[in-house]
């Protein structure tokens, strides 16, 4: 595959720059409603426009699907990501690393805190059973994990992370009304700063809502995104491991 | 009619098996009271409002009182003993008097003996004989206005959920939903609140993905739907949460607000929410017998298993909880018709013949409980944020629904997971709904599963394992099995969780009329 520096949106051609998308405007349904939709899609960028489906919800709002061409380009060299710093290991691989670099078992503590009781996320990567065909963390042999399951405490994910001597401890985050997720996870950050100072364990947030360039403003080491599955993280962790011995050393 | 050929004798011996599951731990529910019931209690016998004045913020009057009850002389004999014999020593008129008084320190809470015992009882049996005739009277009222107005015209009935936080946005939300298409509209509570050891009150703004559930925003949207019921022509029922830290309490604040479902599992909480057990089995009962006398539908949370567990390995589960939950309502009072068990729509949509494996789940539920109105829960756990498949899948589950014959179908959202659905995603799903009733509402009439097909032999495998795994629990005793992480995978030992604080082990010279009257109701 080329790398492409400039790029627009493909329809079903190159170049053609061809989206779709649906809103609901407050306004009743008809051909002024209609018109509306083309205004705004026309101020998004796409030009043209098509509305090719308005109907009414009510009789105060209306909803529209829209596809259209849209004039804007990306520019791929202005295009900023987290990229995996770390190398993807085998869980085998991640045994042996683990062995030679510790020469104990890595402990590993989580949970969802706050009131968030979506288990989902942090169970897709810590239960055996695991998610997207890996097996999750409790497989590994050389990791020890305590999962606390959901609606932990941050006093008792600190007081427990200490009685068990976590190396790393992973929450989770999927309820996000008014930032209850970010908030969530800049407590947990603080409080282990406070107990704990520089002895603290690794800290890693997931959740489908974290964008992984957040990890300085919430005050952890690593945020994991939608779709992470338990390898990365358990890649991840080894590489943690490393590099927190080798600045040790 | 019966398309699964269950073995009535099979059948039998699972619902034996979850009597005797079951059993211990009724025995210990009876043996024990907890704060939320005295509350809910004190809460039937007319106190209302809170002390405003505390650092702590809004505290329930009934908080103080039994708190200061509990302090002083302990709640092994219940709450009203003490309370009633303070009122007429203190010759206040109103609990909240008492209340008030209570935090201002100037009452001394005792047991009370002799005359002074007779008098206490008298007294506290007339209060809370007065909020059961309210509860009643909203039964008969119900009613009434079903008899005039008339249920939804289909099955399954729709239900839809509303959640913005603030109580006058939802009842706009919720009149628009009815309009609509929904026969039932359910208010999400805050996030947490199941976590408060008090319930909120007044009307609230300020919810965290829902709206608080308190006495006050109960009026509010009943009143709200009695206005839209009129207005479409069908009553139009009002769902909420009795599940948390105040079950007990909330029950009654929906008995006397006229509420018709409730969500109230016997073992969500502790499941869940880190609730402890004993404590959840304890106010489960208290508040099952008060939705027997309300009239009340509860819905149960066998959809949660499947969000943690995997669907097809964990199905037996989701049936065991069915049996548990239908044995521990039938024990408090609550008849067949007011058992909204649930089951969900979740099996991993690229398990091949997913959608076979959940007509054999959905049917073994119906056919296991012919009388009960079923609840089914749409998919969450896969739905990925792609929208476009979430309405596909969605609309599996819709046809999944009125070809097994559900009561109560949840509507899903392609937004679920995503964000709290936008008015057009509402409107969308309703039309999901509406184009598989029409196009297939009637659809069971011609669906007959092959007698050795996978259908049929799925379910009997499910009922299967859902016995053998009920075997295992009379074995171990159903605390040990939740202490090992049977149900959703979550382990959770008897003396742990939230709220263990709040479980007092009766006297023998225990007291609570509410208790006496509703199991003497029964």
């Amino acid at each position: 595959m080329t790398d492409k520096r400039y790029v627009r949106p493909y329809g079903d051609t190159t170049g053609d720059g061809m989206i779709q998308t649906s809103f609901t405007l407050p306004i009743p349904f008809g051909p002024k409603a209609d018109g509306a939709a083309q205004q705004l899609a026309n101020k998004m960028g796409m030009d043209p426009a098509m509305v090719v489906h308005s109907n009414p919800i009510g009789d105060d709002f209306t909803f529209f699907v829209v596809y259209g061409s849209v004039k804007h380009i990306v520019d791929m060299d202005d295009v900023k990501v987290v990229e995996r710093e770390y190398p993807l290991l085998s869980p085998s691989e991640v045994n042996t690393t683990l062995k030679k670099v510790l020469r104990r078992k890595l402990v590993v503590v989580g949970g969802c805190i706050g009131t968030d009781a979506h288990t989902v996320g942090i169970d897709a990567i810590l239960n055996i059973k695991g998610f997207a065909g890996e097996k999750g963390l409790e497989y590994y042999r050389e990791l020890k994990v305590v999962n606390l399951g959901a609606q932990v405490s941050v006093p008792e994910l600190v007081r427990r992370a200490r009685s068990e001597k976590a190396d790393a401890v992973l929450i989770s985050q999927v309820v996000t009304q008014r930032d209850a997720h970010i908030l969530n996870t800049q407590e947990m950050s603080a409080a282990f700063r406070e107990a704990m100072g520089d002895r603290r364990p690794l800290l890693v947030a997931g959740g489908p809502r974290f964008d992984p360039l957040m990890a300085g403003e919430l005050g952890v080491d690593r945020v994991f995104s939608r779709g992470t599955t338990p390898g990365e993280v358990a890649s991840y962790l080894v590489h943690a491991m490393q590099e927190k011995k080798g600045v040790a050393a | 009619m019966a398309l699964l050929d269950l073995d009535p004798k099979v059948v039998a011996t699972a619902r034996k098996l979850a009597a005797r599951a079951a059993e211990p731990v009724v025995s210990i529910a009876k043996a024990h009271t907890t704060v939320a019931v005295e509350r809910a209690t004190l809460r039937l016998a007319g106190i209302t409002g809170a002390d405003s004045t505390h650092r702590a913020g809004d505290v329930p009057w009934v908080n103080r009182v039994i708190d200061t009850v509990r302090e002083q002389c302990g709640l092994e004999h219940g709450v009203v003993l003490p309370a009633f014999h303070a009122l007429k020593e203190h010759n206040l008129a109103t609990l909240t008097e008492l209340a008030e008084a209570t935090a201002a320190g100037q009452i001394q809470f005792k047991i009370p003996a002799g005359k002074d015992l007779t008098a206490a009882k008298k007294a506290a049996t007339s209060a809370v004989a007065k909020g059961l005739k309210t509860v009643d009277r909203n039964r008969a009222q119900r009613d009434k206005l079903i008899h005039k107005l008339g249920d939804p015209a289909q099955r399954p009935w729709i239900y839809l959920i509303v959640a913005t936080g603030d109580i006058d946005e939802d009842v706009v939300q919720a009149q628009n939903a009815a309009r609509a298409g929904a026969d039932i509209i359910a208010v999400i509570r805050s996030t947490g609140q199941s976590l408060l050891d008090y319930v909120p009150e007044g009307a609230t703004h300020h919810g965290f993905a829902g709206t608080y559930a308190t006495q006050e925003n109960f009026r509010i949207m009943r009143a709200a739907l009695d206005d839209v019921s009129k207005e479409v022509g069908r009553y139009v029922r009002l769902t909420n949460y009795a599940s948390g830290l105040c079950m007990p309490e909330i029950a009654v604040l929906a008995g006397l607000q006229r509420l018709d479902m409730m969500l109230n599992d016997s073992m969500y909480g502790i499941l869940f929410r880190d609730i402890n057990p004993i404590r959840t089995f304890v106010d489960q009962r208290f508040s099952r017998q008060v939705h027997a006398r309300a009239g009340i539908i509860i819905n149960t949370g066998e959809d949660n298993y499947l969000t943690t567990a995997d669907a097809v390995d964990a199905a037996h589960t989701v049936t065991v909880s069915q049996l548990l939950n239908e044995h521990f309502a039938h024990e408090a009072g609550l008849p067949d018709h007011l058992l909204g068990l649930g089951h969900a729509f979740e099996i991993n949509p690229k398990v091949p013949d997913s959608f076979r494996l959940e007509l054999a789940h959905a049917l073994l539920a119906r056919e296991l409980f012919p009388d009960a109105p079923l609840k089914w829960m749409p998919p969450t756990k896969h739905m990925t944020g792609d929208v476009f498949n979430g309405y596909l899948l969605d609309g599996f589950f819709n046809l999944a629904g009125v070809l097994t014959g559900q009561s109560i179908l949840l509507v899903g959202m392609m937004t679920e997971a995503v964000v709290t659905p936008f008015l057009s995603d509402r409107d969308l799903a309703l039309q999901n709904v509406r184009y598989v009733l029409n196009a297939a509402g009637s659809l069971a009439e011609d669906f007959r599963p092959a007698p050795d097909g996978l259908i049929v032999k799925r379910a009997h495998q499910v009922l299967g394992e859902a016995v053998d795994l009920l075997d295992r629990i009379v074995d171990d005793g159903l605390l040990n099995a939740i202490a090992d992480g049977t149900f959703g995978l979550m382990k959770r030992p008897a003396h742990l969780g939230k709220g263990a604080d709040g479980v007092v082990e009766k006297a023998e010279a225990y007291f609570n009329p509410a208790s006496e009257m509703l199991e003497a109701a029964q």
